[in-house]
C-alpha cells in the first residue's frame, strides 16, 4: 500500500502527500533510479512546462528508471503535466516524452468563448469500467488545469472523456500505466476515490 | 462549455484569527480560520483563497504554520495571499500543498516580481489581485496595501500589465463594495474582463446566488465572496454557508 511520488521538482507534492494520508495510504518521496526501481506503484505529479518536466526526470536519470519500472508491470500514475510525459511528445515541447502510451499533446485551439487555461471543475465521463475509477458516483467532478490535452495514439487507451471546447481524453489507460488529466489530490471525496483506488491496486 | 464557473469564499485572516472587515476598514473578528477551512472543505467548495491581510501593511511576513494547518484540511484549491514578493517565498507556499500565490502589493511596487514568480510556479499559478475604488469623477483607481496607498493605474490597466508580466488570472475586488451585501460593482468588472484575456475573479459586494449570473455575464469567469459566505441574518452573525453543488452547476446553464 505504499505510493511512491516522484520527486523531481515541479509539481505539488504536499497537496498529494496530504491526501494520501487522508486515505490512509502511506507515501515516500523518490529522487533517485534506484528508489524509484524499489517502488511498489510510482506517482509522477507535475504542474509547468513540458520540457522542464523531461528535462528534470533526465537530470535526475530518473527517465530509464521509470521506463524499467514500467516494464516490470507494476502500476504508474501520471497526473496533469505528468500524465502528459507518459506519452511520446507534446506540442508544448521538443524533448521526447516517456513513451509509455502512444500518442502526444495538443493545445487548446484558438476559439472565441474559449478560455485557456481549462481552469476549473468539470465532469469525467468513464468510456469503461475500470478500478481506478470504481466508486464514483455519476456527478463526480474534478479540478483542471492545463493548456495541452493529450491524443493517445490508440482509442482503446482512453478511460475517461471529458468536454472543454470538443472532448478529450481525461483519464487514459494502458495496462499498468494510467494517467488523469485533472488533480486528484484537489478534487474532494471524487480525488480521494481515484488515488485510493490506484494505492490500492 | 461545461465547465462550472467557480464560485470561491475569500478569508481573511489577521493576527492569525479570521476577520471580515467593511470596505477595507475596521474588523469583526469572525473565528479560527482552520475551522472555517475544515466547515468550507466539508461543504466541497470550488476553491478557497485565504489573505493575511496584516502581511503586507505590518510587514509581519509569510506565516508559514498557518498555511501548513491550512493545506492539510484543504482538498480543494486553495490561493494564498498576503505578504509574498519572490518566488522562493512562492515556491514554499506550494511546496507546503497550497496552489496559487496572490499578489497585490508586490505586483505593484514590484512589477518584476510577477515574472520572477510565474516562471517559477508557472503562470496558472500566479495570481494578480487588484483592489479597485471608485473615483467621483467617474472610473477608479487601483490601490495597494489594504487600500491605504493609491497607484496611478486604472483596474484594466494594472490587469493588463500582469497579464505581461505572467499572471494566469485576475483577482479584482471593489472596495467601495467590501462587506455592503449590495452587489458586485458590474461595470468594473466588464472593465476588466474586456481588457485581458485571463480568466478574471469578482469580489466585493456579493449578497447572495442572484448576485452571482450578472457578475458572470459581465465576462467574470469565477465570483468569489467573503461576508456572504461566513455572516449571516440581519445581525450578521457568523454562520458558515456554501451553495449546494446543484445551485453552482445551475449558474453555468444560465450564463
Amino acid at each position: 500500500m505504499t505510493v511512491s511520488i516522484v520527486a523531481y521538482g515541479l509539481g505539488n507534492l504536499g497537496s498529494v502527500e496530504n491526501m494520501l494520508r487522508r486515505v490512509g495510504a502511506r507515501s515516500v518521496l523518490v529522487r533517485t533510479p534506484e528508489e524509484v526501481l524499489e517502488s511498489e506503484r510510482l506517482l509522477l505529479p507535475g504542474i509547468g512546462a513540458f520540457d522542464a518536466g523531461m528535462r528534470r526526470l533526465n537530470e535526475q536519470g530518473l527517465t530509464p528508471a521509470i521506463k524499467e519500472f514500467a516494464s516490470l508491470g507494476l502500476p504508474v500514475f501520471g497526473i496533469c503535466l505528468g500524465m502528459q510525459l507518459l506519452l511520446d511528445s507534446s506540442e508544448e515541447g521538443t524533448e521526447p516524452g516517456l513513451g509509455l502510451i502512444s500518442g502526444t499533446s495538443v493545445q487548446f485551439p484558438e476559439e472565441a468563448n474559449l478560455r485557456v487555461p481549462h481552469m476549473g471543475w468539470n465532469v469525467v465521463e468513464p468510456v469503461h469500467d475500470d478500478p481506478l475509477i470504481a466508486g464514483l458516483e455519476t456527478d463526480s467532478r474534478f479540478y483542471f488545469v492545463h493548456s495541452y490535452k493529450v491524443v493517445p495514439k490508440y482509442d482503446e487507451h482512453v478511460l475517461g472523456v471529458t468536454d472543454y471546447g470538443g472532448p478529450f481524453a481525461s483519464m487514459i489507460r494502458s495496462e499498468n500505466i494510467m494517467g488523469a488529466q485533472y488533480h486528484p489530490e484537489k478534487s474532494h471525496a471524487f480525488g480521494m476515490r481515484v488515488l485510493s483506488n490506484f494505492a490500492a491496486l | 462549455m461545461s465547465v462550472f464557473p467557480r464560485v470561491i469564499p475569500v478569508l481573511l485572516v489577521s493576527d492569525g484569527y479570521l476577520v471580515k472587515p467593511l470596505k477595507f476598514h475596521g474588523e469583526k473578528y469572525v473565528g479560527d480560520p482552520i475551522n472555517a477551512v475544515r466547515i468550507f472543505n466539508e461543504k466541497q467548495v470550488d476553491e478557497l483563497v485565504i489573505c493575511d491581510i496584516d502581511a503586507s501593511v505590518k510587514g509581519t511576513g509569510v506565516n508559514y504554520t498557518l498555511i501548513e494547518e491550512i493545506a492539510s484540511e484543504a482538498f480543494m484549491p486553495v490561493g494564498y495571499g498576503g505578504g509574498v514578493s519572490s518566488a522562493n517565498e512562492a515556491r514554499r507556499i506550494t511546496g507546503i500543498g497550497i496552489e496559487k500565490v496572490v499578489l497585490n502589493t508586490a505586483a505593484a511596487e514590484h512589477p518584476e516580481s510577477v515574472i520572477e514568480i510565474s516562471d517559477a510556479l508557472g503562470a496558472s499559478s500566479t495570481v494578480v489581485s487588484i483592489d479597485a475604488k471608485r473615483r467621483l469623477t467617474g472610473g477608479w483607481d487601483t490601490y495597494v496595501r489594504r487600500g491605504s496607498r493609491k497607484t496611478r493605474m486604472t483596474p484594466a490597466d494594472a490587469a493588463v500589465r500582469a497579464q505581461q508580466l505572467g499572471a494566469g488570472e485576475i483577482l479584482v475586488s471593489s472596495i467601495d463594495r467590501e462587506s455592503t451585501f449590495t452587489g458586485y460593482d458590474l461595470k468594473l468588472i466588464e472593465s476588466v474582463t474586456r481588457a485581458v484575456t485571463l480568466p478574471v475573479i469578482a469580489l466585493g459586494g456579493a449578497s447572495g446566488i442572484g448576485d452571482f449570473a450578472p457578475a458572470l455575464d459581465a465576462g467574470a469567469s469565477a465570483v468569489a465572496a467573503g461576508s456572504m459566505f461566513v455572516l449571516n441574518g440581519k445581525h450578521h452573525a457568523v454562520l458558515i454557508s456554501y451553495p449546494t453543488p446543484e445551485q453552482v452547476r445551475m449558474l453555468g446553464t444560465t450564463s
